[in-house]
């Protein structure tokens, strides 16, 4: 059992690895429909392993469980490398954001299937306001010049809140009209059907990230105007009053179906393959699609050298907040897609040491590699979580906690190896930069 | 502010009374600099003499503590670096400051990011747009390689070409700014000879073909008397010379400053 089981879990990993590779080369094809059909194929070749033919199921319930947290983890590290490894801003904020997005988006299903329309409209007003309120203010401050951030940040908050508040009314204003359409756990409304359901998750999560892009905005604002490491400390600090938060929710905040540390049970557990490979997918073509435009190219500039940026024309305030902004966004949908998987949410998993987790992955995969990322997000699930956790609860019941020890060794034997990540910055197919040819003089 | 409309020709650039003092130490005081339209100046000056504070103050990386500078009639104190650099102004650095983990291109690209007419939004959806105008953007930075022979080690990593030909990226990048007055921090530091010569070719090239106004820094005679129509000297951060360059090399002040006390009256 136990050499077969090694042997399957190698087998595995490596198949995982290569299927990785597959899906960044078949979307980097030039032939439209071959990416199409390739991206296609890739989801159905999950699809059916995932399927059980009577006994017999290649990819375990277990495995299920990893594949999603595998690609709820890809979005994050994304995110994060977008923040550290192509902007260089040292941020141990990406754990926070992502329990904002898991919460988030919980709340809206949870409430939904519990009658409670609030918590979508709510939070889709809010996000819509909000966004709508800070363009405005944006507007009106850039006609300005030399406004201290705090001030502008003040501004900021204040249209927040404002925009926040006429959310909350709309919302329980809307509340008795929805409430027949929504019925009661025992008796669901149309509105509570399987159809409608996915589109609420969908929507639910997409708000999720949109909420978190929102605080991330607001906390990023006069943060970002630290240098990098004291910004890395003040993320650090985010982190922990996130899951401050969570931990008193029931109390300190009007949440009390979030039951605080006790954690957040009864969340619908609407995350399939095909969300969990879809939101993953879209975030690998946003991000790939921002890094190689001309805007994604500043940023880098900002990490290459900040006075040189400054000096070509290139607003540096703007560039790290929007990078900020992007890369948070992409940790709130995976704490979407993470919380209707896992269906029950803990302040623990919010913790700030977990939190190093992300970045951990980016600096094993290669700061500034996407591809080292996704390849480092998948590896370090199904490594850690999959084969680690499973040979050494064999070995006696409390023998998995020397994965904590295995890991970081694992860790430090890299750096002192290969300091610049596994695949330093190469990247696969789909996420190459174009090489351009020579121009040729006529 | 009206005085710009009694000069002729216009001034580029103008600074009046211009000072910065870190702490006690004056490093630029109250200095005044007339460039005007097209011209190719030179600033000279011993070590420490408050050249490169005074391009600092120019493109807003410091704020200057009393004075003012005009470009092109208009007050440049309070804007930002970048939307200095938007209004036109484009620099080098003395000690080179290329993004080194860049390819040559995208250094140039970067650059050219303001004027790049695409948005974000372009860029994420990937529309028409998009490629319309990344491809007119990396065709007009393949131009400014051209110029300065760069166009086959564009795809190079910056940091792995030799010096010479960063210091050449550094000027591509820092004209793909689309500037009307070029900073140019010694440019021909660390150069040999034959490398002075083709730069010196270099900067009257662009000075012609870009109609620009250029102000460099250099330490190098050989450069400043060669390219230079008019030439402002400092020294502890006060201008003790100023005119063309034959004037400036029979100024007795400015071979006191260079050669000490003395000095002048042996040579």
């Amino acid at each position: 059992m136990d050499t077969f089981f090694l042997v399957a879990s190698l087998v595995k990993i490596i198949a995982i690895l290569a299927y990785i590779y597959g899906l960044l080369w078949v979307m980097g094809h030039a032939n439209r429909w071959v990416k199409i059909g390739g991206i296609v194929l890739a989801f159905a070749v999950v699809q059916l392993a995932l399927t059980p033919f009577g006994d017999f199921q290649i990819l375990t319930a277990f495995d299920q469980g990893l594949l999603y947290q595998a690609c709820a983890m890809t979005m994050v590290a994304l995110g994060l490398n977008l923040i550290y490894g192509f902007n260089g801003q040292f941020s141990l904020g990406q754990w926070g954001f992502y329990g904002i997005g898991a919460y988030c988006a919980a709340d809206i299903t949870y409430r939904w299937i519990n009658g409670d329309s609030r918590g979508l409209i709510v939070v889709a007003f809010g996000v819509v306001l909000v966004a709508l309120a800070i363009w405005g203010i944006g507007k009106f401050l850039s006609r300005y010049r030399g406004i201290p951030v705090m001030s502008s940040f003040t501004l900021y908050l204040l249209g927040t809140v404002a925009a926040a508040a006429v959310a909350v009314f709309i919302g329980n204003a809307l509340q008795p009209l929805l409430q027949p359409a929504l019925g009661t756990p025992e008796n669901p409304g149309w509105l509570n059907s399987e159809i409608a359901l996915q589109v609420v998750f969908f929507l639910a999560v997409i708000l999720a990230g949109a909420f978190a892009a929102i605080v991330s905005f607001l906390f990023g604002l006069p943060v970002l105007t630290l240098g990098s490491d004291y910004f890395g400390i003040a993320t650090l600090g985010f982190t922990i009053v996130i899951n401050t938060l969570m931990i008193n929710s029931d109390t300190i905040l009007p949440f009390p179906e979030m039951k605080g540390g006790r954690g957040m049970i009864g969340i619908p557990k609407l995350t399939t393959w095909f969300w969990a490979f879809a939101f993953m997918v879209l975030v690998i073509i946003v991000m790939r699609n921002f890094i190689h435009s001309s805007t994604g190219r500043t940023v880098m500039s900002v990490r290459e050298d900040e006075t040189a940026a400054r000096a070509m024309g290139i607003d540096i305030a703007g560039t790290k907040l929007l990078s900020f902004v992007v890369g948070s966004l992409f940790a709130g949908l995976a704490g979407g897609v993470y919380a209707h998987y896992i269906g029950f949410l803990s302040p623990g998993t919010f913790d700030f040491l977990v939190g190093f987790n992300p970045l951990i992955i980016v600096v094993f995969g290669g700061l500034g590699s996407m591809s080292g990322t996704v390849a480092a997000s998948f590896g370090w699930i199904f490594f850690l979580e999959g084969l680690l956790r499973v040979i050494l609860s064999q070995m006696g019941t409390e023998a998995p906690t020397w994965r904590f020890v295995l890991y970081p060794i694992a860790l430090l034997l890299l750096m002192l190896l290969r300091p610049q990540g596994l695949l330093g910055n190469t990247e696969w197919g789909f996420l190459k930069a174009k090489v351009i040819p020579l121009k040729v003089e006529k | 502010m009206s005085k710009q409309n009694t000069q002729n020709p216009p001034l580029t650039l103008e600074t009046i009374g211009l000072t910065k003092r870190f702490g006690g130490l004056r490093a630029v005081g109250n200095v005044n600099l007339k460039i005007k339209k097209g011209e190719l100046a030179g600033l000279i000056g011993p070590n420490g003499a408050g050249k490169t504070t005074a391009f600092n103050l120019i493109t807003g990386l410091y704020k200057p503590t009393e004075g003012e500078i005009l470009f092109q009639g208009e007050s440049i104190v309070g804007p930002e670096p970048f939307e200095i650099t938007r209004m036109g102004i484009g620099r080098t650095f003395q000690n080179i400051r290329l993004f080194s983990n860049l390819t040559v291109l995208d250094n140039v690209r970067i650059a050219y990011h303001p004027h790049a007419g695409y948005s974000l939004f372009d860029g994420i959806a990937r529309t028409p747009n998009y490629y319309a105008k990344e491809k007119e953007l990396t065709e007009k930075t393949q131009e400014f390689l051209a110029i300065f022979g760069l166009e086959k080690l564009q795809n190079e990593v910056a940091k792995n070409l030799p010096y010479g030909e960063q210091r050449r990226v550094e000027i591509a990048r820092a004209l793909a700014c689309n500037p009307r007055l070029l900073l140019l921090d010694e440019p021909a530091a660390g150069m040999n000879p034959k490398e002075i010569v083709e730069l010196m070719d270099l900067i009257h090239l662009i000075h012609d073909r870009f109609d620009l106004t250029i102000l460099l820094i250099e330490h190098q005679m050989r450069v400043v008397m060669g390219i230079c129509q008019h030439i402002t000297v400092l020294d502890f951060g006060e201008v003790i010379a100023e005119g063309t360059p034959k004037d400036i090399q029979e100024n007795e002040r400015v071979v006191e400053a260079y050669l000490g006390k003395g000095a002048g009256h042996a040579a």
